[in-house]
């Protein structure tokens, strides 16, 4: 395990026009490798943090470092971040292929260079067999699938997810946590991985940052020490799992006390 | 990913479903043979009107007058068809060709939307009548005010359309354009054009339609005969002589043309929609 910092906040906080504190001295500094859960209601800022990160919105206040990455003109690390949104986000008018194929395309990359790139991040998601389909010929889970193709096809160093697995059953999502871990690991990435879920953070990530809302801003900070991979129902029922799940339910309950109504 | 079994007779079915089966076959044929039935049932009204009434043929031709006075003047007609089609195929590529540009002059900047819009409605609203005449004193060339008039007609639901369909790329998308460096020609060439085509075929379905409109109205405004007139004017000739029969053949004639012409453009949209588009899908269900 490498300790080196990737990405280090410092009191950054973000308020909009119309005077809304979304987020208020969030400092947090990501270790490289690391999968990093913000957990939290909405409105506590997780998503704009996200989206700071990724470069989509300024800082009000603080500031970003990126220590270790070579920095492109606009001030993020070049071509080094991946998002994935709550919904997977395709364009419905191209191909599994074509949507895949699109941030390299982006980059001048032409049909023929990136086709070994593509079917590689397509055969990593299990979806080989489709790269000729429509994303209307897809399940919602599917869908998802070739979302996270798209994202993994640049090789990022860190992936930044916005609630991807909200919108899908339990069972699909279960799948897709465990493919997810499998390819972290295998693929050496930074996760930042923003969700509502006690029981998906503590599952998936080696650290949870619990948010509250109001000014959006950070409240607790806890490790989930447990060793990866962690094998699905076993390690649900584990006493790690299990405090790490209290733990950061009892700070969201603290931080909702303190504040206003839902 | 299910293909659905073709409806082979073993397969056991509940009576829902076999209502739905036969439901949805009636409906197969009901939407070619009543159409078929009802032009048939109109015409042989059409015709016992005239017979009963001893309507005079100057008046209400007969069915059978209409369609000797269509083979007759053939080659008249079809002449004139061809000046008016002319006018409105050329009529409909400027209208896409501004159309379309100005949609994405306007999506580039709001302040240009702002600024021009309002004329493109101007336009739009302003009957093409009142302005025809207007046209035809400002323009020599009899061509170029026809093609004017048409294309005024049917610029605007192109621009419309346009506009509003390279606004609704989704937001998610636009975002991870910028993650990843898209320039501005990228995000519009990979996002902003594609999210727009439903749209702009649902504007060139009504365009199409209007530019032979445009084209029609124009003609009778420049109302001047000649070698190259069109069909317009071959009915305004014909009223004039008190040529009932060929009146309704040239009317016949343009019906039929905007049929065709409606029935293109919806070719063309479901050639472009119907792998992706909900619109162009079928649903099991």
């Amino acid at each position: 395990m490498t300790t080196n910092t990737l990405l280090s906040l410092k009191q950054v906080g973000k308020t909009f026009s119309n005077g809304t504190v979304a987020l208020q001295d969030m400092s947090l500094d990501v270790q490289e490798g690391s999968f990093v859960s913000l957990l939290g209601p909405s409105g506590c800022g997780k998503s704009t943090a996200l989206k700071i990160i990724a470069g989509l919105g300024n800082l009000t206040t603080g500031n970003m470092t990126w220590p270790t990455a070579t920095v492109d003109q606009l001030g993020r690390p070049d071509h080094e971040i991946s998002f994935v949104f709550q919904e997977p986000t395709l364009m419905l008018w191209a191909t599994v292929f074509d949507n895949v194929w699109l941030p390299l395309r982006l980059k001048g990359v032409k049909k023929k260079a990136a086709r070994a790139a593509v079917e590689e991040a397509l055969e990593m998601v299990g979806l080989q067999d489709f790269a000729t389909s429509y994303p209307r010929e897809l399940s919602g889970g599917m869908k998802m699938r070739v979302s996270i193709a798209r994202a993994l096809v640049t090789r990022p160093k860190l992936l930044l997810m916005d609630e991807p697995f909200a919108a899908l059953d339990e069972i699909t999502r279960s799948k897709l946590n465990d493919d997810l871990l499998r390819l972290w690991q295998k693929m050496n990435w930074t996760v930042i991985f923003v969700t509502h879920s006690v029981f998906e953070s503590a599952y998936l990530s080696d650290r949870i940052v619990v948010m509250a809302a109001r000014p959006g801003r950070v409240v607790a900070d806890i490790a989930v020490d447990a060793p990866y991979p962690r094998g699905g129902a076993e390690f649900r029922s584990s006493p790690t799992y299990a405090e790490a799940s209290n733990t950061a339910s009892k700070a969201l309950h603290a931080a909702m006390q303190s504040g206003d109504h839902l | 990913m299910t293909k659905s079994a073709p409806n082979t007779p073993e397969i056991q079915l509940d009576p829902v479903e076999l209502r739905k089966a036969r439901i949805a076959r009636n409906e197969r044929i009901g939407r070619w043979l009543l159409p078929i039935i009802v032009i048939v049932l109109t015409i042989v009204g059409w015709d016992l009107f005239c017979v009963i009434n001893e309507v005079p043929h100057y008046v209400i031709p007969r069915p059978g007058r209409v369609l000797e006075a269509l083979i007759e003047d053939w080659s008249l007609l079809i002449s004139s068809l061809g000046a008016t089609l002319v006018i409105t195929f050329s009529a409909l590529t400027l209208a896409i060709v501004g159309g379309v540009g100005l949609a994405i002059l306007f999506a580039q900047s709001k302040w240009v939307e702002m600024s021009f819009f309002p004329y493109a409605i101007m336009l739009q609203v302003t009957p093409i009548i009142v302005i025809a005449p207007l046209i035809f004193i400002y323009v020599d060339s009899k061509f170029a005010g026809l093609l004017i008039c048409a294309w005024i007609v049917a610029f605007f639901p192109i621009l419309s359309n346009t506009t509003l369909g390279l606004k609704s790329a989704d937001h998610n998308l636009v975002d991870m354009m910028k993650l990843y460096g898209a320039s501005r020609w990228q995000t519009l060439r990979f996002l902003r054009l594609p999210s727009a085509l439903p749209y702009f075929l649902g504007g060139l379905k009504i365009a199409g339609g209007l530019s032979l409109i445009g084209a029609i109205v124009a003609e009778f405004v420049a109302g001047s005969g000649g070698a190259g007139s069109g069909l317009a004017f071959r009915i305004l000739e014909a009223s004039y002589r008190l040529n009932i029969p060929r009146m309704f053949a040239a009317i016949l004639l343009i019906s039929f043309t905007g049929i065709l012409i409606f029935m293109a453009m919806s070719f063309l949209s479901w050639l472009f929609l119907h792998k992706w588009h909900e619109s162009a899908i079928k649903r099991e269900i």
